[in-house]
């Protein structure tokens, strides 16, 4: 018997820094926890409306001070990123017939983006009042 | 590695992870650029409470937005699962790491269904 001398490639864990593509689907990744964080900020927003008006100032004003500013800034960018990798990526997760013909993976970004439009005009008409 | 099979609940939580991806896609940028960004920079002023309130106790707001936190929420720890173990080459450790994500998101879920049905 000989002994079994298995290939194992080593990998860095900073693999993903040695291309631009890779780079930038760790940071989609990454995403979620923006994602996540959006969601502790709309809760403990809702938490401050529920507290009442004075709890929903001290909530305004918090989240103007600028480290608040900054990282809901970076969370924006991560989510419009997370957004538009989406949005592109359905058509090829979702293929649509008609007539036994598949749909042009282009066509249906159309009505996507224009879905995201409207839900976000209406958030913004709903919020703003 | 999880067993690939008809008996585990990955295609179910695969689901789970499009679905809230989708309306992540589309709910949270226009929330969090405006009640984040814009309000808090002062270029709009903010909502008043009363109408805030008023929107958010209407019983379709309640529960869109009870439906809005827990698929984001699976979704983005189903995500950060994955990137904890493929970035940082933690496949090994995958049991332990999907009940540290899953549990954080219904945590999370937990906490978003007392805010907006006992709270509110």
């Amino acid at each position: 018997m000989t002994t079994q001398r298995l290939y194992k490639p080593r990998i860095s864990v900073l693999w993903w820094l040695s291309r631009r593509s890779y780079t930038l689907f760790v940071l989609r990744e990454l995403s979620s926890l923006f994602v996540g964080w959006a969601v502790v900020y709309l809760l403990l927003l809702i938490r401050a409306v529920a507290g009442g008006p004075v709890a929903y100032q001290r909530f305004l004003h918090w989240s103007a001070s600028p480290w608040a500013i900054v990282l809901n800034v970076v969370t924006a960018a991560f989510l419009l990123y997370h957004t538009v990798t989406f949005i592109n990526l359905t058509p090829q997760a979702m293929v649509v017939q008609v007539r036994g013909r598949r749909v042009p993976p282009r066509l249906l970004l159309g009505p996507l983006y224009l879905a995201w439009l409207v839900v976000s005009a209406v958030l913004v008409w709903l919020v703003v009042g | 590695m999880a067993q690939r099979g008809r008996d585990t609940p990955e295609p179910f939580v695969w689901l789970l992870f499009s679905g809230g991806g989708m309306v992540a896609a589309l709910v949270l940028p226009a929330l969090l650029i405006l009640l984040g960004v814009v309000v808090p920079l002062g270029l709009l002023g903010a909502p008043d409470h009363a109408h805030l309130l008023a929107v958010l106790r209407f019983p379709l707001t309640r529960l869109t937005l009870l439906a809005v936190c827990f698929l984001c929420l699976v979704h983005a720890a189903h995500r950060f699962r994955y990137t904890l173990q493929d970035g940082l080459k933690l496949t090994r450790f995958d049991g332990a790491i999907a009940t540290v994500c899953y549990s954080a998101a219904l945590l999370g879920s937990a906490a978003a269904a007392y805010l907006l049905f006992v709270s509110l």
